[in-house]
């Protein structure tokens, strides 16, 4: 059995940014570029979760749970989504076969664990991956992952069991596509950027929790500095490491978002000449670039060529400054006056 | 970031694909770049690779010292913990961190011991033995 569905493979930063743009365009919704669908999905965000665990290290986000950004961006554009998850992994693949059989290209949450095309070093239990399957032929299905250059394929067992994957985030199975038939205009997009844009500045400057947005970042500034002491400098090395990862590791366009951020600004200007969104787009390469000085600091420190409290202080400094270069740049982009 | 600025040096992943970054052309507009790695990336997930190695062996160590059953060892070694081993083989987790016991994984039946050694992929002796077959 042999049934391949007329797709095109789109290599992308962001694995959900990718499987979004990929999956509208399939159902021919051609403008929405990586940079918008983060930004109509309002995906910039920061969170760290000191009481919780992932590979032994803190958790530090840079994204919203997977799933938001592909359904935010559906909703604003007024675009239906089938999203379901299973307990049966029968079921799960029924429902998969089904889809492909009607034509649809579809979304799945995998864990990278088991992923045999990533390379064994990045194969950790990470639950928030997303790829596309487009076909099947024989026992294996066709698929585009959006971080990788080209096309790759998984057998049944081998997509079973990164849909199936355990741990924190665990996808179940989890599968998703646009309903196609929409007829998306450009002015459903202008009203999706601003929308975003209104709601990721809200996300982050008015946080009630001291964790999340520009107060999360202050907070893990000021945990850094204390790292050391806390931790001793074998462990805090760690969690800097960990930090560095999930902020620059596959997936992020480098400096946690900034940059692709920063674009999607420039792409709004397109859409809404306000003079303002190209200076704040700058802000955000600004702060992009703080966030690698600051990974430099880190492996300064993981890699022991740094290590006095000094190095952490300043470590800390780096998060407290892009805190504060963030909360400029979103109040701006709160008071933008929309015409 | 400027486009000539995106780092070059190559990783693991680099050799299998290269990674799309953002970065900015000479009139400051974003376009997409090519990048084969960044060395502070690839030392952050060496110093990861390290703590692995570490937590293995002390884990080793801790089961040739009757401080824990083998699983301890299997279950560091696959990169899990007590609740990604427990998704995996079904049982609750606080079955799980019984079984880590060496007097309680000592009592395991056959069955119990073979819901283990399919999750790791090994045999039920070498899980007791923490034989080792690199693949």
């Amino acid at each position: 059995m042999c049934m391949k569905l007329n797709f095109e493979h789109l290599q992308s930063a962001h694995c959900e940014n990718g499987v979004t743009r990929s999956l509208l365009k399939n159902i021919g919704v051609n403008g929405i570029t990586e940079p918008l669908a983060l930004g109509i999905g309002y995906g910039l965000f920061f969170v760290y979760l000191p009481f919780l665990k992932i590979n032994n290290g803190p958790v530090i986000a840079f994204r919203p749970m997977p799933g938001l950004i592909f359904n935010r961006v559906c909703k604003a554009l007024d675009i239906p989504v089938i999203r379901k998850k299973f307990s049966s992994k029968e079921k799960a693949e029924a429902f998969l076969n089904q889809c492909l059989d009607e034509g649809h290209p579809v979304g799945c949450q995998v864990g990278v664990y088991y992923l045999p095309y990533f390379p064994r070093e990045y194969r950790f239990h990470f639950n928030a991956h997303n790829l596309i399957v487009y076909g099947r032929e024989g026992d294996n299905y066709l698929v585009s992952d959006p971080v990788m250059e080209y096309t790759t394929s998984l057998s049944s067992y081998e997509l079973e069991r990164v849909r199936f994957a355990k741990g924190t985030l665990a996808p179940n199975g989890q599968i998703y596509y646009p309903k196609p038939g929409s007829i998306v205009t450009p002015d459903q997009i202008k009203q999706g950027i601003k929308h975003g844009i209104q709601k990721n500045a809200n996300i982050m400057l008015q946080s009630v929790v001291p964790i999340v947005g520009i107060k999360g970042i202050r907070y893990t500034g000021n945990r850094i500095k204390s790292w050391r002491d806390k931790l001793g400098l074998k462990k805090a090395g760690l969690y800097l490491a960990q930090l560095v990862r999930m902020q620059e590791e596959i997936g992020t366009g480098g400096g946690g978002f900034r940059y692709i951020y920063a674009a999607f600004l420039q792409e709004a200007y397109e859409y809404h000449p306000v003079d303002e969104l190209m200076e704040i787009s700058k802000l955000f390469t600004e702060s992009g670039d703080l966030w690698r000085t600051s990974a430099v600091q880190a492996a300064g420190i993981y890699k022991n060529r740094l290590g006095s409290q000094e190095d952490f202080n300043t470590m800390g400094d780096y998060l407290l400054e892009i805190a504060e270069l963030e909360r400029k740049a979103f109040t701006a982009l709160k008071n933008i006056k929309w015409q | 970031m400027k486009k000539e600025d995106v780092p070059q040096d190559l990783s693991s992943l680099g050799k299998l694909t290269n990674e799309v970054c953002y970065a900015t052309d000479s009139s400051g507009k974003y376009v997409t770049a090519l990048s084969r790695g960044w060395d502070v990336k690839i030392s952050a997930l060496d110093t990861a690779w390290d703590e692995v190695t570490i937590r293995i062996e002390a884990a080793r160590q801790k089961v040739l010292n009757n401080e824990a059953s083998p699983l301890l060892f299997f279950m560091e070694k696959g990169l899990m913990d007590v609740q990604i081993l427990a998704g995996y083989t079904g049982y609750w987790q606080w079955q799980v961190k019984r079984h880590l016991k060496p007097n309680v994984f000592k009592k395991l039946t056959a069955k119990q011991l073979k819901r283990y050694a399919d999750v790791f992929n090994v045999t039920i002796d070498d899980l007791k033995t923490m034989n080792v077959h690199e693949a």
